[in-house]
């Protein structure tokens, strides 16, 4: 039986249009919906579905940054996480792929999950980074982008990954560190008796400055801009028009 | 932070033990922006190919070779340790890597080895106006906003937009120096079992000049095949939209968009796609956008060159038809 740590990130939702600061100093955040990134959910799913299994016997999610993330923490113990753990810190902007997983390692070594789960990217940043910081930290093995996961017995374990050219099959020896891809499975919606249920489960609240870590970060964003906006929007009317644009104006035919 | 002006680059080689991936030489492009000093690795088994085919391609200055059985399947734990070792023996300022799976896959794991951050997805490299500090632009937000980042690290470490750096045609040198790396231990944390490989006579779909992109709008995995007759017509490529990925009518590697390939084709056909940002983020960049889609107001159409509305069942076979004209 496997004990699974999920890391998850407290961002905004993905269909909400953002907002650049025309200051340039960052995305705004505020009074926006936000939500567990995507693929964090789905790494939570994949953890309770191996725990409905029994193949796991705790489920145990993380979350790291201000007071807010103890919101997203109890909507994943809605969709059925046992505990969770968040580690409280008001220094957002030194939260980089690399402070986050020396935050995490600290985090495994107390917990000493067999299996972590984390998602590939967040939606925010779109870093993709931490999974493979964690795992290479704690020098253990790494499976990136899967799209399933096999437990073979309590030492190892064998998925699929979604790379370039196709589908690639590893094993891999526990402890392990995956990411999810998105066709690993399809998330559940947390029920209302399990919202409520959720209110009732541990959420221990660790200060960052007590976990002895010194963090600092290389990187400076000098600015945050918007985007050129592509200037589209001219209509053709049929399909021989089209191909006479393509082939004449545009020569890309 | 600021660098002597030719700092070391060392370029991680995409490669299939047999040739380079093109995804390398784009690295290389993006690596001539910051120096004439660069060191093509090559780790893999029975790879000499690759170690003389990088020696001969202009712009590299130094080939290091490490082959060995537990590199053929670019296992990220037995590649970032041979590649930390190298760091530690070796003066380099950037570390570089094409931003595709396989250097997402391995270089976060190198720049944590070396406690050092990374950059990811760089799609532009802005010498500052004192000529020493080195900014990097890299999309954040699906591409809806773009951060501008100086790293003041003794070892940059970065991996590269491929679409955002163009190659030309391949420019052959004479072949410089392959050194032979003395060589790591296998971890062992992980084992290749196989690759199951997307089989397609056509361009790759980060490579391709034409892009032929399908999505909801197709109804079903049957009726989406029609987009194969079109990419054959024009020898494109074909991608697909999340939305198409997940309802299973096309493979998760034709995937267009933030969380699958980033291209920018000259000309990139949209079908049946209504412009979700995170499919953007994945196109936008091309030349020539055509969109075809029977909803009017399907927001792709602002951002498209060209666009028409009508029914793609109908439109297909007219565009094939009047192509073949």
């Amino acid at each position: 039986m496997l004990k699974i740590l999920v890391a998850i990130k407290r961002v905004i939702d993905p269909y909400v249009k953002i907002r650049v600061k025309p200051d340039g100093t960052g995305v705004d955040t505020q009074q926006v919906k936000m939500v567990i990134n995507p693929f964090d959910e789905i790494a939570i799913e994949e953890a309770l579905r191996l725990k409905e299994k029994g193949k796991a016997n705790e489920v145990v999610i993380v979350s790291i940054g201000d007071n807010t993330c103890q919101e997203t923490l109890r909507a994943g113990l809605a969709l059925g996480a046992d505990r969770a753990i968040h580690i409280a810190t008001e220094q957002r902007t030194i939260l980089t792929p690399l402070n986050i997983a020396k935050i995490l390692k600290k985090i495994v070594e107390k917990e000493q999950p067999d299996l972590c789960i984390l998602g590939k990217q967040s939606i925010d940043g779109d870093n993709n980074q931490t999974g493979q910081m964690l795992a290479g930290l704690l020098n253990i093995g790494q499976g990136t982008f899967i799209s399933s996961l096999e437990i073979l017995d309590d030492k190892s374990i064998k998925i699929n990954r979604e790379v370039d050219g196709g589908t690639e099959t590893l094993q891999l020896s526990l402890p392990a560190v995956i990411t999810t891809d998105l066709r690993l499975n399809q998330p559940r919606y947390a029920t209302l008796p399990n919202i409520m249920k959720a209110k009732q489960k541990p959420l221990e609240a660790i200060a960052l400055d007590t976990l002895n870590l010194t963090l600092q970060s290389s990187l400076t964003v000098l600015k945050t801009e918007a985007p050129v906006i592509r200037e589209g929007g001219e209509m053709v009317e049929s399909v021989a028009d089209l191909v006479d644009k393509l082939r004449n104006k545009e020569k890309v035919l | 932070m600021s660098h002597s002006n030719n700092p070391h680059v060392l370029i991680i080689a995409e490669h299939d033990n047999q040739h380079l991936n093109n995804s390398t030489r784009h690295v290389l492009a993006a690596a001539a922006l910051l120096s004439n000093n660069i060191t093509l690795f090559v780790a893999g088994y029975h790879c000499d190919s690759v170690a003389q085919e990088a020696a001969k391609t202009s712009g590299v200055t130094h080939v290091l070779l490490a082959d060995k059985s537990y590199y053929e399947h670019h296992l990220p734990e037995n590649l970032a340790n041979c590649v930390v070792s190298l760091l530690n023996t070796q003066k380099f300022q950037f570390v570089l890597a094409p931003s595709t799976t396989f250097g997402k896959n391995v270089l976060p794991r190198i720049a944590a080895l070396c406690d050092t951050e990374q950059l990811s997805d760089i799609c532009q490299i802005i010498k500052q106006p004192d000529d020493e500090t080195i900014a990097f632009i890299r999309p954040i937000y699906a591409g809806n906003a773009l951060e501008t980042i100086i790293s003041h690290s003794p070892i940059q470490v970065m991996t590269i937009r491929t679409s955002a750096f163009p190659i030309s045609a391949v420019v052959h040198q004479e072949a410089v120096s392959i050194e032979t790396l003395e060589s790591c231990t296998d971890l062992g944390l992980s084992q290749f079992i196989h690759i199951e490989a997307t089989e397609s006579k056509r361009p790759d779909l980060t490579q391709a000049k034409i892009v032929v992109s399908g999505g909801r709008g197709f109804q079903s995995a049957e009726k989406f095949k029609l987009i194969e007759t079109l990419a054959d017509t024009l020898n494109a490529a074909i991608g697909a939209s999340r939305a198409a990925v997940d309802a299973g009518f096309a493979p998760n590697d034709y995937q267009v968009g933030q969380t699958g390939k980033i291209v920018a084709p000259n000309l990139y056909i949209a079908l049946g796609i209504s412009g979700a940002i995170q499919h953007l983020a994945g196109m936008k960049d091309s030349r020539v956008i055509v969109a075809i889609n029977k909803d009017a107001e399907a927001p792709i159409f602002k951002i498209a060159t060209y666009g028409l509305v009508g029914d793609l069942f109908n439109i297909i076979p007219e565009l094939i038809a009047e192509l073949n004209k």
